[in-house]
């Protein structure tokens, strides 16, 4: 008999004292090795949400087209009317990708696409949410490629579009960049499979990969700062293979389609553990699993490695008994492991036995979120620089000095990495096939993806600008939220649900704690403004760097990072609305009020060099106000195009319109009393740039008069292919496009 | 016209091939599975995109061993049409039913955009009923679609009118800019020297539908329809 582990075992394992201390507890004795590193796994931040759940519970979850909402199933589930509902959801790699980009950033993909079709939802479309250090240094050119080439490999051969996404630079990203992939799938309601298991002797299988030593302690190890000792835990990174991921979707499918399936979880994070407890903690009965009859990938794996394997595309099966011979035939066709590992045992322990010996013996609901995983309210303190931040005097900043220095920050701005196309990332990507994105020759501020056979279509978005969390959390994450809307509605869609990833420094320390929970506030609030619940997502702390000689803060963080995933829907495309300039002659006018404000924006920080400023300009209200003004505006077709003001400001925008229309723009003077940079160039939000045709100007004026709305007239869509202020050449739409399309490739190659 | 749309594992555009063929032009179609050795009485057979196989070892290399290939390739070599579009063209490429072999896209990385195709050939039944002074606006979405074939196969696909599309800019202008992945000679497809077995890269089937914003592959899948079967070879 081997000893039983110590305390200081449980501590390198990554346990508290006091966790230790409950887990004797739970189980009346002193854990052996292989228990405790299922708890160390199942109790860690990634699978427990120990240090967020309390706040997450906040968030709003009701809306009347929830099916299953967040923390029930693997990904909500939204009803979509007719019968049909969608599953999504987004979800971090960060971790793995900061080590082993590509890999990392290809088990992202695999992982967020399994959660979709374990639900018997097929994956229609995905997007992803990327962030890196700065582009000019070699490690962020290597994660990128990597990044951006593990994503590519992965979707693409997976064989569903990857149809948008957004990436920023900043420094705070270049020891920890963010990689959140989304996925969206259509399920018929009624069919959708549960992550369940009950009813007593039946069989419980594993399907797919074989297991293998890779990804061990995964879970665990996106659960801590990445230090230099990080690059040790290399096998901690798992593999992906999506020819085996597309082979195990069709098969899920067919044998969810068969309606003999108890329940079906995919392994992701903590692999048999967290299957298998999730599952009969859900379903409320016990399991006897023999782990040397799991299929491995190498000889003389031992117990705690099988159970803690994060090898990729496995699923676990449960299955009605004696229909096991319809499973089998449906793996076999597809050349698939499947393989009976256990039964579904009445009471609620987990045995796991090796040739014949019990070598673990747990109480399921005792490892699981909502059970007896713990859960920490974290202490948190306003940081110092938040004040620091609002001393922030515009006066402080020159105006811009003529139209000289007015095409200098237009130059800086397009070409900007933040700003410039990001067509080097997405023509890597396949965002075309499954021949249901609609906007595959004409952008909008979201991507449109028909549900194939019906009128519907997905309107889908991931946005999220963490300067501005950063300078207000609870502001910036409300932008996010807002801007996410913006972008449904600006497409014609109606925003339905959201779903987040919370990514941020280590949540021990207080200031950073500060900016989770502000964060959470910000978004609870605007999500019930735009009757958007949060359907579920993913928390990833622990982004966070420790620097040489000093100890971690919020300071060596990256910019708090709540990216929203947005699900909006279409019906029909009478109001689909695209962001491209249509017509020379078309009116531009710009929706929402223009303000004197810089904070935060692309602008001041990098151009002026201002890196302390509060968030923009923003008020919930009236951004919803703008919002139900575009939607009229769109039903009553009024108007031809729709673009937000977002990053980069008015000029940025109306300059993206433009190059994708590839028509020129002559457009007015700064309105008086407003200064030129914050006019062009401030981020201040709830402002999208229409174009009117111009025999539609007297209605379309009208409508704005009648509907109280702020509104200014910006110039005109010409055929002169250049962008014009006053009398002021300020580019060309050829200088533009160099320098909007050169940057990244320049860069990266 | 019967079409049957062979699915190998790891195809992923077979779907969008049957809803096309099938949903929008109103044709009989039938998936034929790999392990399959016959092909249930179809007139066309496609090869759809996608990795078969995952296409870990070289694209098409594996799939060309699958049992339905035998039955494909008595297909051609009777003069029954075949179409191969990007891993399927790929595909019959190392099956030898076309001539050349297409490798690693010049700048080594996977591309998917909207680009631009000058039908070439006169008599291929898939290009000859185009309009040849026009391109047509069609997506590709490959890592491996650079055509090659060593100079004396280029003269025989010139001289004998197997060249179907090349790439080329909006305006129709044949350009080293408009090469999308260094292919010889902007070749996006070609087919054999009996004209009834057709590969390309682009994907048409993607550019079908008005409501995707781009219906320029539309005539290229309804010439499928004017073979007449019996006629080829």
């Amino acid at each position: 008999m081997e000893a039983l582990p110590t305390l200081e075992t449980a501590r390198k394992l990554g346990l508290l004292a006091e966790e230790y201390d409950q887990i004797c507890q739970i189980l009346g004795r002193q854990p052996n090795f292989n228990e405790l590193s299922i708890y160390s796994v199942m109790w860690s931040e990634h699978c427990s949400y120990k240090n967020s759940i309390l706040w997450l519970k906040t968030l709003p979850k009701d809306s009347p087209r929830m099916l299953a909402k967040a923390g029930e199933e693997n990904a909500g589930l939204v009803d979509l009317g007719d019968g049909l509902a969608c599953a999504f959801k987004i979800e971090s790699h960060n971790h793995p990708s900061a080590l082993e980009p590509y890999q990392g950033a290809a088990t992202g993909v695999g992982g967020i696409n399994r959660d979709i079709f374990t639900m018997g939802a097929r994956p229609i479309a995905q997007l992803n949410s990327l962030r890196f250090g700065n582009l000019a240094t070699d490690r962020t050119k290597w994660i990128m490629r990597g990044v951006v080439k593990g994503i590519g490999d992965y979707g693409n051969a997976f064989g569903v579009p990857t149809v948008g996404g957004e990436v920023y630079f900043d420094d705070c990203y270049e020891i920890n960049p963010l990689v959140n992939a989304f996925s969206a799938g259509i399920v018929e309601v009624g069919k959708v499979a549960r992550a369940i298991s009950y009813g007593v002797g039946n069989p419980v299988f594993i399907v797919g990969s074989a297991t293998g030593k890779d990804g061990i302690g995964g879970a665990a190890f996106a659960s801590e700062d990445i230090s230099e000792k990080s690059t040790e835990k290399l096998p901690a990174v798992q593999v992906g293979d999506p020819f085996q991921e597309k082979l195990l979707l069709e098969a899920t499918l067919e044998v969810i389609a068969s309606g003999h399936v108890v329940g079906i979880q995919d392994m992701g994070a903590a692999g048999i553990i967290c299957s298998t407890s999730e599952m009969s903690a859900k379903g409320e009965h016990g399991m006897v699993v023999w782990l040397d009859k799991v299929p491995t990938r190498q000889p003389n794996m031992k117990p705690f490695e099988i159970l803690l394997s994060e090898s990729q595309e496995r699923m676990l099966v449960v299955v009605e008994k004696g229909h096991e011979a319809v499973i089998q035939a449906i793996f076999d066709k597809w050349d698939l492991n499947c393989v009976q590992i256990g039964e579904v045992t009445a009471g609620e322990r987990l045995h796991f036995y090796m040739h014949g010996q019990l070598v673990a013996d747990v109480p399921a609901e005792s490892l699981v979120l909502g059970g007896g995983a713990p859960q920490y309210q974290r202490e948190f303190k306003e940081p110092a620089y938040y004040q620091e931040f609002k001393k922030f005097d515009l006066a402080t900043v020159p105006d811009v000095n003529g139209p000289d220095e007015l095409r200098q920050v237009a130059r800086h701005l397009l070409a900007h990495p933040n700003l410039c196309s990001r067509a080097w990332v997405y023509e890597q990507y396949d965002s075309m096939v499954g021949t249901a994105n609609v906007n595959a020759t004409e952008p909008c501020d979201a991507a449109i993806v028909n549900v194939k056979g019906t009128n519907k279509n997905l309107v889908l978005t991931v946005d999220c600008n963490g300067r501005y969390v950063k300078a207000d959390p609870e502001v910036g994450c409300a932008i996010a939220v807002a801007e996410a809307a913006r972008n449904v509605v600006c497409s014609g869609g109606e925003p339905v649900a959201i779903t987040n990833n919370l990514n941020f420094g280590n949540p021990y320390l207080p200031e950073v704690y500060w900016q989770f929970v502000g964060a959470i506030k910000g978004m609870s609030r605007a999500c019930l403004k735009f009757s958007t619940p949060v359907t579920g997502g993913n928390v990833s702390f622990y982004n966070q760097s420790v620097p040489k000689n000093a100890p971690a803060s919020v300071e060596s963080a990256v910019f708090p990072t709540p990216t929203i995933g947005m699900l909006g829907l279409l019906e029909g495309w009478e109001n689909k609305m695209s962001l491209t300039f249509k017509q020379p002659g078309d009116l531009i006018y710009l929706i929402g009020r223009p303000v004197n404000d810089l904070a935060s924006s692309e602008y001041l920080y990098s151009y002026r060099g201002v890196k302390a400023s509060p968030a923009p300009a923003f008020d919930l209200d009236y951004e919803y106000a703008v919002h139900q003004v575009i939607k009229a505006l769109i039903s009553g077709k009024l108007i031809r195009s729709a673009h937000d003001v977002a990053d980069g400001g008015l000029f940025v925008a109306v300059a993206e319109s433009a190059l994708h229309g590839q028509l020129g723009g002559q457009l007015n003077l700064a309105p008086a009393g407003l200064r030129h940079d914050a006019f062009w160039f401030g981020e201040a939000q709830s402002r999208v740039v229409v174009t009117v045709a111009p025999a539609q100007q007297a209605g379309f004026e009208a409508r704005l008069a009648q509907l109280n709305a702020d509104w200014l007239a910006l110039g005109q869509v010409t055929a002169q292919p250049q962008l014009t202020i006053g009398h002021d050449l300020i580019l060309t739409l050829a200088e533009a496009a160099e320098l909007h399309l050169g940057t990244l490739p320049g860069y990266l190659g | 016209m019967k079409f049957g749309i062979v699915v190998f594992p790891g195809s992923n555009c077979d779907d969008d091939m049957v809803y096309t063929l099938g949903q929008l032009m109103g044709q009989p179609t039938v998936k034929l599975w790999h392990k399959d050795t016959h092909l249930q009485g179809c007139d066309w057979v496609v090869l759809p995109g996608g990795f078969s196989y995952g296409d870990y070892l070289r694209s098409g290399a594996i799939a060309r061993f699958s049992p339905i290939m035998e039955a494909v390739v008595a297909h051609a070599q009777a003069g029954g049409p075949v179409l191969g579009i990007c891993n399927g063209f790929q595909i019959l490429t190392e099956a030898g039913l076309l001539p050349g072999a297409l490798l690693r896209n010049l700048n080594r990385k996977y591309v998917c955009r909207n680009v631009y195709l000058k039908p070439v050939s006169g008599r291929a039944a898939l290009t000859a009923p185009l309009d040849h002074q026009r391109a047509y606006q069609i997506p590709i979405a490959h890592g491996d679609g650079r055509y090659y074939a060593p100079p004396k196969t280029l003269a025989q696909l010139n001289h004998n009118d197997q060249i179907l599309f090349k790439y080329c800019d909006a305006q129709g202008q044949i350009t080293p800019e408009a090469n999308p992945n260094g292919s010889a000679e902007n070749i996006a497809g070609v087919c054999n020297a009996a004209k009834n077995v057709f590969g390309m890269m682009p994907h048409p089937e993607r550019a079908a539908s008005p409501l995707l914003g781009n219906a320029d592959g539309r005539p290229l899948l309804d010439a499928l329809l004017r073979l007449q079967p019996a006629l080829v070879g």
